[in-house]
């Protein structure tokens, strides 16, 4: 199999709102992959209809080669999942919690089994703890242990850095690659930190008002024909008035303090360096950037 | 499907609020008693009040641990739906605003079965609920009052069941009334499934048995006529029709009941109503988008 | 000529007990009863009352001279009707006070002699009271009480072993009853939703108590403790 998740023209309508607008993609089998958008652009109506909790108004999803209205059954032993907040049950401990969700998903996992699972995620000091003790933090980390409880191939996450600390994010983002890389999993991630993204996604998906904007591998994505050149320069706001009076005012990008920002085909950035130096703007340095955070808000600022 | 409805009822039992309506049920019981220990005489004039003026009311010997039960139940099983409904209305309602559903329903189960063992895990509660209330409403009475003849009032006549006669009222009664509750218990898990939150399920639950329990006692011919036989609680006082005996010629006829098919009728109505509850709230659940 | 004689007799008794004035057979009949100073009887007891079901009751009966009544419910219990002290047949003589006797003759459909007692009291609770006495045995078999009070009551009386002491083998005491009055809202009646029958109880305002008498105890001695 070598696509795990392939999505067709899925659309979901809200009464007058489209959250989700004619999106396709799909997620190859053994991989990170990144599902990025800003807040509303359509990522938890996504991820809670690939998971069944909301029907689609159109489209077709299918999940391990098989269709997802007709096979949710078989479909879901094999998937695990955080959708938005891990919310659990809070008046019971973290190992209740761990059982609960291990036997809604089949198994019959032995108490050292789950306490095994609790090591993986930091927790197991604190198995018998009742859940409303946790930290956002722990909740997290409970989260993603019930996700991986029963050794789910497909693996989608929502957010799942959320209220870490930079350690916990750390090793969450180990894990997410151990589990992707090591363990064959696939991983389906949604996630607004885009620095981590970065670091850990094989592919990735972006979305914007519901609809694709950019799909393919990290190095498709990120080295792409066209860059984004950042100049610093000591007078902004004189340059940036003679830049909109220029030819280039068309390339140009919203940029930050004492910067210029421009989107272009790698092959021109020495016309531009070339022609702001001749309009006499003062250039500190000029460097194209290929972060996804630029990508990202490149295509999002369109 | 016995592991998930182990697994259901280690949820409800997890919760103090689970606890509170046994303990209500007890402090209830237990004033009832004792109000009856030290004003029964009063108590007993007044339900005998109907044959006062023409018979010597041997209060006494009337006020026993079968009477007692009685009182009780009649008491207690307006009350008790408002208990049922803290735990039927709970059980899915709960879930959504806790945000366990949207994890539970990405589990390889149907929601279908999900749902039935959730109304089946809500339905023992019920019934246990309904065992503590036998215990301490039958059990206790009797052992505090003892037993003797039951002396049942009603709206225009009177009957005197004897001692021998009455025990296995009780039993059939009390089963009886758990049809009635799991009718209760349906309604509330049908509402819980229709909403995102608790509070709403109970509330309602609440105002739709208090709203028809006064619809139902009302005495009002127009609703009489018009409502009053299709509301449930009209069918669960059926419970009653159990000590409503035959006589002949005066003398009641041990082991008659006046009207048994009237009883099965109600009971099927209920039973009947149960299943409406449960199969809609099947049927909405099944399509409904989980946003919580 | 022996049988002649006896057939004489035979065809003469009518008018000879005819000849015993009412006074007469009274004073037989109250002879008979002043022989008991007290009694305790088992019997069971049926109840006859349009707004009262009940089962039948095994029962003791205490009397004491001069009016101690007490109907006990062995198993469980009864409602007694109020004035059941009535039962007693002696009671008749008791509350009449000082009576005139007005002699009615032999019914003839059952040979009973019909005397009716005048109160002279007329104060007393007892208007009319109207006797039909076994002229033979010197029993009372039926009574009809009119009291100002409490109406009209009537006894109807069979015998048996107890014949002598004019001890009832079985009673039927007949009572007025007043209306079944309960507070609305005391009860709530299951009816399943069905119409009620407005006119389910007749406007029979007579109850009915039955006492079937098994046996007694006569002139034991009992305690007025039993009649508290």
């Amino acid at each position: 199999m070598s696509a795990v998740i392939r999505v067709r023209n899925l659309s979901r309508d809200f009464r007058e709102v489209r959250a989700v607008d004619d999106l396709s993609f799909t997620v190859p089998a053994g991989e990170v992959y990144g599902f990025l958008g800003q807040n509303g652009a359509g990522k938890s109506t996504t991820i809670r209809m690939l998971l069944s909790l909301i029907r689609p108004t159109a489209g077709r999803i299918e999940i391990f080669d098989l269709d997802l209205e007709r096979h949710r059954h078989k479909i879901m032993r094999s998937v695990g999942a955080i959708i938005e907040k891990p919310d659990l049950y809070k008046f019971l401990t973290a190992l209740e919690n761990l059982r609960i969700f291990s036997a809604m998903s089949g198994n019959r996992h032995s108490e050292k089994q789950l306490l095994h699972q609790l090591e993986l995620v930091g927790l197991r000091e604190r198995a018998h703890s009742k859940v409303q003790t946790y930290s956002q933090g722990m909740k997290q980390r409970l989260g993603i242990a019930v996700a991986l409880v029963h050794d789910p191939d497909l693996i989608i996450l929502d957010e799942p850095m959320n209220g870490l600390d930079p350690q916990g994010i750390a090793d969450v983002r180990k894990l997410i690659v151990h589990l992707a890389h090591d363990r064959g999993k696939t991983v389906f991630v949604s996630s607004h930190l885009l620095n981590e993204m970065e670091l850990i996604a094989d592919s990735m998906l972006i979305i914007n008002k519901g609809k694709k904007i950019a799909e393919g591998s990290k190095e498709e994505l990120l080295n792409p024909t066209t860059a984004v050149v950042e100049v610093i320069t000591g007078d902004a706001s004189r340059a940036t008035a003679l830049v909109h009076q220029s030819r280039w005012s068309a390339f140009a990008l919203p940029a930050g303090e004492g910067a210029l920002r421009f989107e272009l085909e790698k092959a021109r950035i020495p016309e531009l360096t070339k022609e702001l130096v001749e309009m006499g703007i003062p250039i500190h340095s000029i460097r194209p950037r290929h972060s996804l955070e630029d990508l990202f808000l490149s295509l999002t600022a369109h | 499907m016995f592991r998930l409805l182990q697994i259901e009822l280690f949820k409800i039992f997890s919760r103090p609020r689970t606890y509170i309506a046994f303990a209500v049920i007890t402090a209830i019981i237990f004033l009832v008693q004792i109000a009856l220990r030290f004003s029964g005489r009063e108590y007993m004039d007044l339900i005998m009040s109907g044959v006062k003026e023409t018979f010597e009311v041997p209060a006494e010997e009337a006020l026993n641990g079968y009477l007692v039960c009685y009182i009780v139940l009649n008491l207690l099983l307006i009350h008790v739906p408002i208990l049922v409904a803290l735990v039927a209305g709970d059980v899915v309602a709960g879930e959504a605003n806790m945000g366990t559903l949207r994890l539970l329903l990405t589990k390889p189960v149907s929601r279908t079965r999900l749902l039935l063992i959730k109304f089946l895990a809500s339905s023992i509660y019920t019934i246990l609920l309904l065992i503590w209330v036998a215990v301490l409403a039958l059990g206790l009475s009797v052992l505090l009052f003892g037993t003797s003849d039951l002396f049942v009032a009603r709206e225009v006549d009177s009957n005197i069941i004897a001692e021998s006669d009455v025990l296995w009222r009780y039993f059939a009664a009390f089963l009886f009334a758990a049809i009635g509750l799991l009718t209760v218990t349906a309604l509330a898990f049908m509402l819980s499934a229709f909403a995102e939150n608790s509070i709403g399920p109970i509330v309602a639950t609440v105002c739709i048995i208090i709203v028809f329990t006064i619809l139902t006692q009302m005495q009002i011919p127009f609703y009489d006529e018009t409502v009053k036989p299709y509301l449930f609680t009209t069918h669960m006082l059926g419970w009653k029709g159990f000590f409503y005996v035959r006589a002949e010629e005066g003398v009641t006829v041990d082991g008659s009941i006046e009207d048994f098919p009237l009883i099965v009728k109600s009971g099927l109505i209920l039973i009947g109503y149960a299943a409406l509850f449960v199969v809609t709230a099947i049927w909405y659940f099944r399509k409904k988008n989980i946003l919580s | 000529m022996m049988q002649k004689t006896l057939l004489l007799i035979l065809l003469a008794s009518p008018l000879l007990l005819e000849a015993q004035s009412a006074d007469e057979l009274l004073a037989r009949v109250r002879a008979r009863l002043e022989k008991v100073s007290d009694y305790q009887a088992s019997g069971k007891m049926k109840t006859n009352v349009a707004f009262v079901k009940a089962p039948i009751a095994t029962v003791k009966v205490f009397y004491k001279r001069p009016n101690k009544l007490r109907i006990n419910n062995e198993s469980g219990f009864s409602l007694i009707p109020k004035g059941s002290f009535n039962i007693n047949v002696g009671n008749i003589f008791l509350s009449s006070g000082d009576f005139d006797v007005i002699d009615m003759g032999l019914e003839q459909k059952t040979g009973l002699r019909v005397i009716k007692l005048l109160p002279r009291d007329d104060e007393s609770d007892v208007v009319l009271s109207t006797l039909h006495v076994d002229p033979r045995l010197a029993v009372v078999r039926k009574a009809r009480v009119t009291t100002r009070e409490n109406g009209t009551y009537e006894l109807e009386l069979s015998y048996g072993r107890y014949v002598d002491y004019g001890l009832a083998d079985k009673v039927i005491f007949s009572f007025n009853t007043k209306d079944y009055k309960l507070p609305k809202g005391v009860v709530f009646d299951y009816d399943g939703g069905q119409k009620k029958n407005e006119n389910k109880l007749p406007a029979n305002r007579k109850g009915r108590v039955e006492i079937q008498y098994s046996s007694y105890l006569i002139n034991k001695g009992i305690p007025d403790s039993v009649f508290l």
